[in-house]
C-alpha cells in the first residue's frame, strides 16, 4: 500500500531532523510549482507500507500570511495527504498547539509527534500524553529526533493512521461564533463549488477574513450572504485567534503538570543580547569561529599538500613518457591536490557554523545585529543569510527566503556575493601565506577580506535601498529557540552534508578545469618544450589578451587566466595557479605578487563576480533584472576597490 | 482610569515588567503574523531583555520572541 504523508510544524521544532530520520537517503529536493520554495520529498518503507513523505515549510499557523504558509495550507487542503504529522516542541505546547488546532479544523488525518521529549523530560516537565490524545482525538507519539528515540513508534502510528480515520473532536469557539459558523456551513453546503473544502474550516476562514478564501468565494452566488453573516463577528481574525488560545489554555491545564524552565536560557540572553556587549560578543564569536577554521585545519592541509607533492615526484621520476608524466603530475595530481588541500578549512568552517546554529546562537545574532542592520536598511534576518554566505553563497541566498518582505529579500540576495564564501578562502590562504612572511599578519590579511566584504555589503545595501527600492526599512520579528549544548555528532553530520559539494566539485568540475588549464599551459607541446616555457602556450595567449585590463594593478597574465577560470568557480583560481606554476603554487605566487599587488588581487577575487552556480540560484530567486545588476556592480566594484587599495598602498610607500 | 499612564507601547516596557496586550495597530498582515506566534490581544507578556534601539525580547505563551523596535511601537500593552 502506498500512502501520502505530510510533515508540518513550527520552525525550530526539529521537523527536518525527524524527516531525515524517517527517509534517510531516499530524498528528492525540488521546488513547489510556480514558487522558489524548496520542496523535499522522501520515501520510507515501514512495515510493508510505502510512505511518500513531503516536508512542508515551517509555519506558525495556516493563515495566508507568507508563501510558506500558503504552500503548507494548500497542500493539506487540496492534495489531501493520507496522514499529516504535526511535529510539536514538547517544551512549548501552548504556542505549538495553535497550529495543531488549525490543522484539526481542516479534517486532516493528524498524528502528533511530541518532539524534543528528552528536553521536556530533563526539565522535569510532566505531560499527560494519554490525556492529550483523548482531548485532541488523534494519536500522540513522543520523539527525540536527534537521537532517533520514538521514531519506530512514530512509523507505527503513521502506518496505523493510514488505515483509519481519526475521531472527530470539535472545540467550541463560544456561542456567538459557533452560531455564525453553523449558519455559514449551511450555505456552504448548498454550493457545489465548495464541496472539496471542509465546511467548518471554510466557515472559520470566512470569519477570519482570510484573503485567499475571500477570493475563492468571490464567484459564488452566495457571496453576499456569506459575508453578511460573517460580519456579525467584528474583527473576526482577532476573536478566532484569541479564543483558539483560550481552548489551548484549557487543554494545557489538563495535560501539563509542570511548566518548563527558561531561566538558564534567559540568563544567557541577558548576556548575549546585552545592549552594549551584544555586538562585541557577536564579533568575538565570529572571530573565534574563523580562527578555529584556520588554525585547526592547518596541519591537515599541510599533510595533504606534502602527500600530493610526494606523489607528483614519484610520477615524474617513474613515468618515461614525458607528456604522460607531465599530465599525471601537473594536471591530475596537482589539480586534485590543490583542491583537496582546502577540504580541511572548508569542513572546519561548516563545522563551526553548524555549532553556532545548533546552539541557538545564530538566531540571537539576528537580534543583536538587527539594530545595525536596520540602520543600513536591512533586516536582522539578513545577517543569517550573510553568515551562511561565508560558507557558501548558495545556502546564504536561500536563507534569505525567511525574510517576508520582497524588497528586503532582494537586497539581501544581491549583497550576498560580497560575503566571502569558503571557495574564496583557498585563494586568500595561498596568497597571504606567501606574500606575508609573518603568519599573524597573513591571518589578519585573510580576516580583513571578510571585513572588507561586510563593509562593501553595507555600502551596497544602502545604495541599493536608496536608488533601487526606496521605502521603509523592514519590520522584525523572530522566535528564539532555547540555547542548547550542540551535539558534536550533529555538527559533524552537518559538516559532511554541506561540505560534500566541495569534494564532489573537486572530483569533477575542478578536476576538468585543472586538465583544461594543463592543456592550455602545456600546448603546443613543442613550443612550450613540454610545459616548461608557458610563455609560448595557449594559456599565455589568453592571459595576454586579458593582461591590458590588469596591467595597471601590476598583475601578471597568469593571474588573469586564473580570474578567467574563476568565473566558473572561485576555487578554480588556486587550481589554475597550481597548473600554471607547474610544481608548487606557492613558489609561483611569490614571484607573481608583491605584498601590495597580492593583497589587491585578494580583494579583487573577493568582489569580482558571483560564481556560476551562485548566478544560477540567484536568477531563480530574484530574476534576470536584479541578477544583471548584481553582475554589473560586482565587476565595477572589484576594479574600484583593487585600484583604491593599490593607490593608498603606493601613497604609503609600499610596493 | 488614566489611559495615557496605563497603556503604553511594548517598546517602552522595561525588563522584568509584565503587561497584557490591549491592541495591535499594525494592519492585517502584521496581526496575522503576531497571532500565530502567540501575541494576541489579552495575552500576557513579560519583557526579558530590552534594548534602547534594538529588538525587545519577550516571553509570550512560554516562547521567546524578539520583536523589532518599529513593531514594538505598534503593540499597545497595559502594565500588570
Amino acid at each position: 500500500m502506498k500512502a501520502k504523508v505530510a510533515f508540518i510544524g513550527n520552525p525550530n521544532v526539529g521537523k527536518t531532523e525527524l524527516f531525515n530520520r524517517l527517509t534517510g537517503q531516499h530524498q528528492h529536493v525540488g521546488n513547489w510549482p510556480g514558487v522558489t520554495v524548496e520542496k523535499k520529498v522522501g520515501r520510507c518503507v515501514c512495515y510493508g507500507n510505502e510512505l511518500e513523505i513531503v516536508d512542508l515549510p515551517g509555519t506558525y499557523s495556516l493563515t495566508a500570511y507568507s508563501i510558506d504558509e500558503l504552500i503548507a495550507r494548500n497542500f493539506i487542503i487540496e492534495e489531501k495527504p493520507d496522514v499529516v504529522v504535526d511535529i510539536i516542541d514538547s517544551t512549548n505546547l501552548e504556542r505549538n498547539l495553535y497550529l495543531t488546532l488549525s490543522l484539526l479544523e481542516t479534517d486532516a488525518n493528524v498524528v502528533v509527534a511530541l518532539n524534543m521529549w528528552d528536553i521536556a523530560r530533563n526539565k522535569g516537565m510532566e505531560i499527560d500524553v494519554k490525556k492529550l490524545e483523548e482531548l485532541l482525538g488523534v494519536p500522540v507519539v513522543t520523539t527525540v529526533a536527534i537521537t532517533g528515540e520514538g521514531v519506530e513508534k512514530l512509523k507505527e502510528a503513521i502506518v496505523k493512521a493510514t488505515k483509519g480515520k481519526r475521531r472527530k473532536i470539535e472545540w467550541s469557539y463560544g456561542k456567538d461564533v459557533e452560531e455564525v459558523i453553523r449558519e455559514l456551513q449551511e450555505i456552504i453546503s448548498k454550493d457545489e463549488k465548495f464541496k472539496d473544502y471542509p465546511s467548518r474550516w471554510l466557515a472559520i476562514k470566512i470569519i477570519e477574513g482570510d484573503e485567499e478564501i475571500i477570493k475563492k468565494i468571490e464567484g459564488s452566488k452566495y457571496k453576499d450572504e456569506l459575508l453578511k453573516i460573517a460580519s456579525r463577528i467584528k474583527d473576526g481574525e482577532t476573536v478566532i485567534a484569541e479564543r483558539r488560545y483560550k481552548i489551548i489554555g484549557k487543554i494545557i491545564e489538563e495535560v501539563l503538570k509542570k511548566e518548563e524552565e527558561w531561566s538558564f536560557s534567559d540568563m544567557l540572553d541577558h548576556v548575549f543580547l546585552h545592549p552594549i556587549f551584544g555586538i562585541p560578543i557577536f564579533l568575538a564569536l565570529m572571530y573565534a569561529a574563523f580562527q578555529f577554521t584556520f588554525s585547526f585545519s592547518q596541519p591537515f592541509s599541510d599533510m595533504i599538500n606534502a602527500f600530493f607533492s610526494w606523489l607528483g615526484e614519484i610520477a615524474k621520476n617513474n613515468i618515461s613518457n614525458a607528456m604522460m608524466a607531465s599530465f599525471i603530475s601537473d594536471a591530475v595530481l596537482a589539480g586534485v591536490g590543490s583542491v583537496l588541500v582546502f577540504v580541511p578549512p572548508i569542513f572546519s568552517l561548516f563545522f563551526a557554523l553548524s555549532l553556532l546554529e545548533n546552539s541557538g546562537y545564530l538566531a540571537r545574532a539576528a537580534v543583536v545585529m538587527d539594530r545595525v542592520m536596520h540602520k543600513i536598511g536591512l533586516h536582522g534576518k539578513s545577517i543569517i543569510s550573510m553568515i551562511m554566505g561565508f560558507g557558501c553563497n548558495i545556502p546564504g541566498i536561500l536563507a534569505a527566503r525567511t525574510i517576508e518582505n520582497k524588497r528586503d529579500r532582494i537586497i539581501t540576495v544581491m549583497i550576498n556575493p560580497l560575503m566571502s564564501c569558503s571557495a574564496r578562502l583557498p585563494v586568500y590562504i595561498l596568497i597571504a601565506g606567501v606574500i606575508f612572511k609573518n603568519s599573524a599578519i597573513a591571518g589578519a590579511a585573510v580576516f580583513s577580506m571578510y571585513l572588507l566584504g561586510i563593509a562593501l555589503a553595507i555600502i551596497m545595501a544602502l545604495i541599493l535601498r536608496k536608488f533601487l527600492f526606496g521605502g521603509e526599512p523592514p519590520t522584525f520579528i523572530i522566535e528564539l529557540p532555547r540555547y542548547m549544548f550542540p551535539k558534536i555528532s550533529n555538527a559533524a553530520r552537518d559538516m559532511w552534508e554541506k561540505g560534500k559539494w566541495f569534494i564532489i566539485k573537486a572530483g569533477t568540475f575542478i578536476f576538468i578545469v585543472a586538465i583544461i588549464v594543463w592543456f592550455l599551459s602545456s600546448f603546443p607541446w613543442n613550443a612550450t618544450h613540454g610545459g616548461v616555457d608557458i610563455e609560448n602556450s595557449y594559456a599565455a595567449v589568453l592571459g595576454h589578451a586579458i593582461e591590458p585590463a590588469l596591467r595597471p594593478f601590476g598583475w601578471r597574465w597568469q593571474a588573469g587566466v586564473a580570474l578567467f577560470f574563476g568565473f566558473l568557480a572561485k576555487e578554480a583560481i588556486v587550481g589554475t595557479f597550481g597548473a600554471l606554476a607547474g610544481e608548487s603554487a606557492s613558489v609561483a605566487v611569490a614571484t607573481w605578487f608583491t605584498p601590495l599587488t597580492g593583497f589587491a588581487y585578494m580583494a579583487f577575487v573577493l568582489i569580482y563576480f558571483p560564481c556560476a552556480a551562485t548566478l544560477v540560484v540567484m536568477l531563480r530567486e530574484i530574476g534576470k533584472k536584479y541578477t544583471l545588476i548584481t553582475i554589473t556592480y560586482t565587476i565595477s566594484l572589484a576594479f574600484i576597490i583593487a585600484g583604491l587599495i593599490e593607490l593608498i598602498g603606493y601613497a604609503m610607500g609600499m610596493t | 482610569m488614566n489611559m495615557a499612564n496605563n497603556i503604553i507601547p511594548l517598546a517602552f516596557m522595561a525588563p522584568g515588567e509584565r503587561g497584557q496586550i490591549v491592541e495591535i495597530r499594525g494592519g492585517y498582515g502584521m496581526a496575522k503574523r503576531l497571532y500565530g506566534m502567540g501575541l494576541t490581544p489579552n495575552s500576557v507578556i513579560e519583557v526579558i531583555v530590552s534594548n534602547p534601539a534594538g529588538p525587545i525580547l519577550v516571553n509570550v505563551r512560554g516562547s521567546r520572541v524578539a520583536i523589532g523596535k518599529g513593531m514594538a511601537m505598534k503593540i499597545f500593552v497595559r502594565r500588570v
